[in-house]
Parts: structure tokens; C-alpha cells; sequence
């Protein structure tokens, strides 16, 4: 399988338990794979230990076939609220890989282009505090996208959204991932949305973990 | 007024402390770190009267002070300067030394208010000196890593993940605040710093919604507050210290006014 990360044997401890023992799999390359399994079941300090262990360059127990800068993670909480003030436009651009008060012409193109992909161009000048649930995820799409990334991992985008956001949002991720040739990590308790979008499933239980095949969604 | 020195030199002073106040303001409001700002003053306070006690300058001891207590807010990560119970107990034990310290020294009571309360009609050349360098530096600083220091303020988690070297980034901002607070509040005192710190920029997210825009108003906001401050001053021969404070105060609560009507007509 051509995959984009590959785990071996690992062991991941928290101080009152352990999470998982001699888990392997692998994360096949340009595809949706939902990771799923109970809560508490530790899928996002999984994935925390994975991207540390990427930005050590320890590759013991997980080798990703990127570097940690083509990686970006969509935290699943972000302390955005009401009174936030910066404008959707603003908040996508701390993705772009620049360090200048200006963006550069070509900068400034591609933000335009990828705020038209995920449907917020209408909405880039209001604050993203005023914006619903569905428009702060794909704010949130669109910062990671600024960083063309190869790997997109979201940690339960959907999970306070309602039935036409999810699925808009998910489509949206099949959308991006063909046009940018990425490979998405998603977490998930959704079943419905396992069955419609995903290719494979990282399904986490019992200390260990097994991937899925579910069908080609293309 | 601008016939004598010391009003130029207050005019003056007020550019270059709404410019560094104008940019650092808006990313304090944004971490959300009001409140350790009022006690990381209240501790520029405590170093100051150290200075003083130990013959060190007071403004030696400020940086000291406020620079070892960024450091170590810094690496033990920024939630504890958030925690309401840390924010008291610092603020009070700080205040508590800056007594203690001036009482060991016996200096005299007006000390203690001219370093809380400053006295930017009584700055000299060599005070300007100092804050125009301070300001290029903090400027130059900013300019550099501007977009990283912004990603670290009002994207914290985004940050914390996605940007390398993010942790030092947030101990850089830290120090720049420190410097902040230690060199202009030896003009406007330890306490005003504070106000023109988080006021003007919690009352410039209300009217503008980039970050370009809330820097250059954050800045006019400040900028107004110290000059009108100086005029209503010098005609009416009361604190400017007051004038400023009501003035910024005025301009934020006409910020949520505004905003109130705003959301009650929708």
C-alpha cells in the first residue's frame, strides 16, 4: 500500500493507564480515512504523540513519509467566541507560509482562490466570531489549506454541526482532497458520515487498532 | 503650551508611546491577557521601588522584575497568567513588595505615586531618548515576525500546532510586553501603561475588523487619549494621568454602544 504514515509497534502510556500496546497501522496515501473508536479511547492523544514524535524526527514507531511542516492539525477546540473580531479573511491567512505585514500579489491570489474553494468568499470580511458553526470549520479548512499542506488531520470538525453543515463540509473534503492531491486523517464518532465519505477506517479499540477498507468513494 | 520644553517632549512622548501601545495592544487584548498586563505593572512597580532600595535604577530594577516574570510565565505556559486566583495572588504580593521595598529605602510617599502615576510633563530629553529607541527596537521586532506574533495571539490552538517555534514566539511577545511596561511607564506611570495597553484596543475590535485597520485605530484611539489628555491638562491644571484614563474610557464605552445597538436593531 502506498501509505503517508506508517506505525509499528507502539506503545502510548498515559500516567493512569495505558492507551494502546503494540499498535500498527498504516494511513494509505490521498485518501479520507476516519479515525474512529469510544471516547476516551485516546484517538486524539494518538494522534498528539504522532505529530510530536514528527516534529522530534523520532521515527521509531511512526514514520510519516512528510515532514511536520507539510502536516497541518484542526484542533477540535478553539477558543473563538462571539466577540472575536478578526474577519474570516485575516484568521485564513495565518496559514500562508510568509512572514510579511504585506501579502504579495501571488500570496493574495491564492488566499482569494482557497476562501473561493471552501465557499467563504461572500463572508471574508465579517468577523469569524459572528460566524455559524459550519462557516468557523471552514474558516478553520481554509487556514490549513493556506499552508498546502499534504497531510490534513481534523479532530471531530463535525461534532457541533448540524445534518446539512456535516455534509457539506465533508464533501467539501472530498472536494479539496482531489484538487490538492492531500490525504486526510479525520477523527469521527459519526457513523452516517463513515458510511458516505470515508475510503478507509482506523477503527481504535481494545489497545490496539485496525484499518478498515470501505469502498472507493470516487 | 508648545513654547516649552517639557510640553514638546510630553506631545512627543505620546507618538511613540500610542505607536508601540497601538500594536502591542491589540495582540494583548487578543491573548486575552488584560489582567496579567495590569500585574505584570503592578510588578514593574515592586521592581522600580527595588531599584531604589537596592541603589540600583528604578528602571533597572523594573526590567528586572518584569522581564524574570515573563520568563517565567513564558516557560510555564501562559494559562497561568490567565487563572484568576495566580493573577491576585501576584498582583497582591507585588504590590505588597513595592512597599516593603520603599519603605527599607526611605524614600518618600510621593516617590511611590510619581513611579505608579509617572509624570509625562516632567520627562527630560534623555527619557525621550530611551523610548524612541525602545519604540525602533519593538518596531523592528514586530515588522520582523509580525505575522507570527499575530497567528500566536489570535489563533493560540491554530498556533500551537501548526506554527514552528511557537512557544518562543509567545516568550518573545512576553518580553516585548515586559519592555513595554518597564520603559513607558517611567513616563506614564505603571498604572496608565495598563489603560493605554487593553482600552484603546478593546474599543477598536468593535469598529474594525482586520488587523491592519485595528492597529491604525488602536493607534489614533491611544494617540487622542494622550494629546487631548495634555491640552484638557494644561488648562485645567489637573492629572493628565485622569484625563487620559476618562478619555479612553469614554472611547470604549461609545465602542459598546455602538455595538449594542448594532445587535438590538438586528
Amino acid at each position: 500500500m502506498d501509505s503517508i504514515l506508517k506505525v509499528t509497534n507502539l506503545n502510548l502510556k498515559i500516567p493512569d493507564r495505558t492507551l494502546f500496546s503494540n499498535l500498527s497501522f498504516e494511513i494509505p496515501r490521498r485518501k479520507l480515512t476516519c479515525i474512529t473508536g469510544e471516547n476516551g479511547v485516546g484517538k486524539t492523544t494518538l494522534i498528539k504523540h504522532l505529530l510530536a514524535d514528527l516534529s522530534h524526527d523520532y521515527e521509531e514507531h511512526a514514520k510519516f513519509m512528510v515532514s511536520r511542516d507539510q502536516v497541518q492539525y484542526v484542533p477540535q477546540l478553539r477558543s473563538i467566541d462571539d466577540e472575536y473580531p478578526l474577519c474570516i479573511r485575516d484568521f485564513a491567512a495565518f496559514g500562508l507560509k510568509t512572514n510579511s505585514i504585506f501579502l504579495n500579489k501571488e500570496a493574495k491570489e491564492k488566499l482569494a482562490a482557497i476562501l473561493s474553494e471552501t465557499n467563504l468568499t461572500k463572508i471574508a470580511d465579517r468577523p469569524l466570531g459572528r460566524a455559524s458553526g459550519g462557516e468557523k470549520q471552514r474558516a478553520y479548512l481554509a487556514q490549513a489549506l493556506c499552508a498546502d499542506p499534504k497531510l490534513l488531520i481534523l479532530d471531530e470538525a463535525t461534532a457541533s454541526l448540524d445534518q446539512t453543515s456535516k455534509h457539506e463540509l465533508l464533501k467539501m473534503l472530498r472536494n479539496v482532497m482531489k484538487e490538492h492531491g492531500l490525504t486526510i486523517m479525520f477523527i469521527t464518532h459519526d457513523p452516517e458520515l463513515i458510511a458516505a465519505y470515508a475510503d478507509y477506517e482506523l477503527h481504535l479499540a481494545d489497545k490496539s487498532g485496525k484499518l478498515i477498507n470501505k469502498g472507493d468513494k470516487n | 503650551m508648545l513654547q516649552y520644553d517639557f510640553m514638546r517632549y510630553a506631545f512627543i512622548a505620546g507618538i511613540f508611546i500610542a505607536l508601540i501601545c497601538g500594536v502591542m495592544g491589540v495582540f494583548v487584548v487578543a491573548r486575552q491577557t488584560s489582567f496579567f498586563t495590569h500585574t505584570l505593572s503592578e510588578i514593574g512597580f515592586s521592581g522600580a521601588s527595588f531599584g531604589v532600595f537596592a541603589g540600583i535604577s528604578p528602571l533597572a530594577g523594573m526590567l528586572l522584575f518584569t522581564c524574570s516574570s515573563a520568563l517565567l510565565i513564558g516557560f510555564s505556559g501562559e494559562k497561568l497568567g490567565r487563572r484568576e486566583s495566580s493573577i491576585s495572588v501576584f498582583s497582591g504580593l507585588f504590590l505588597g513588595l513595592g512597599i516593603l521595598f520603599l519603605s527599607l529605602s526611605n524614600k518618600q510617599a510621593n516617590y511611590a505615586t510619581s513611579i505608579l502615576f509617572g509624570s509625562i510633563v516632567g520627562i527630560n530629553r534623555s527619557s525621550i531618548d530611551i523610548l524612541v529607541g525602545l519604540s525602533i527596537f519593538l518596531l523592528l521586532v514586530i515588522f520582523l515576525l509580525f505575522k507570527r506574533l499575530a497567528y500566536n495571539s489570535f489563533d493560540s490552538q491554530g498556533a500551537e500546532y501548526n506554527q514552528r517555534f511557537n512557544k518562543s514566539i509567545s516568550i518573545i511577545f512576553l518580553i516585548m510586553l515586559a519592555l513595554t511596561i518597564s520603559i513607558t511607564a517611567q513616563i506614564v506611570g505603571s498604572l496608565l501603561i495598563f489603560v493605554l495597553l487593553t482600552i484603546p484596543a478593546s474599543a477598536a475590535k468593535y469598529f474594525a475588523h482586520t488587523l491592519k485597520k485595528m492597529i491604525v485605530l488602536n493607534f489614533l484611539f491611544a494617540l487622542f487619549g494622550i494629546w487631548f489628555g495634555l491640552v484638557l491638562s494644561w488648562v485645567t491644571d489637573l492629572p493628565v494621568s485622569f484625563f487620559i484614563t476618562v478619555i479612553e474610557a469614554l472611547i470604549y464605552g461609545s465602542a459598546i454602544l455602538k455595538e449594542h445597538f448594532e445587535t438590538y436593531q438586528k
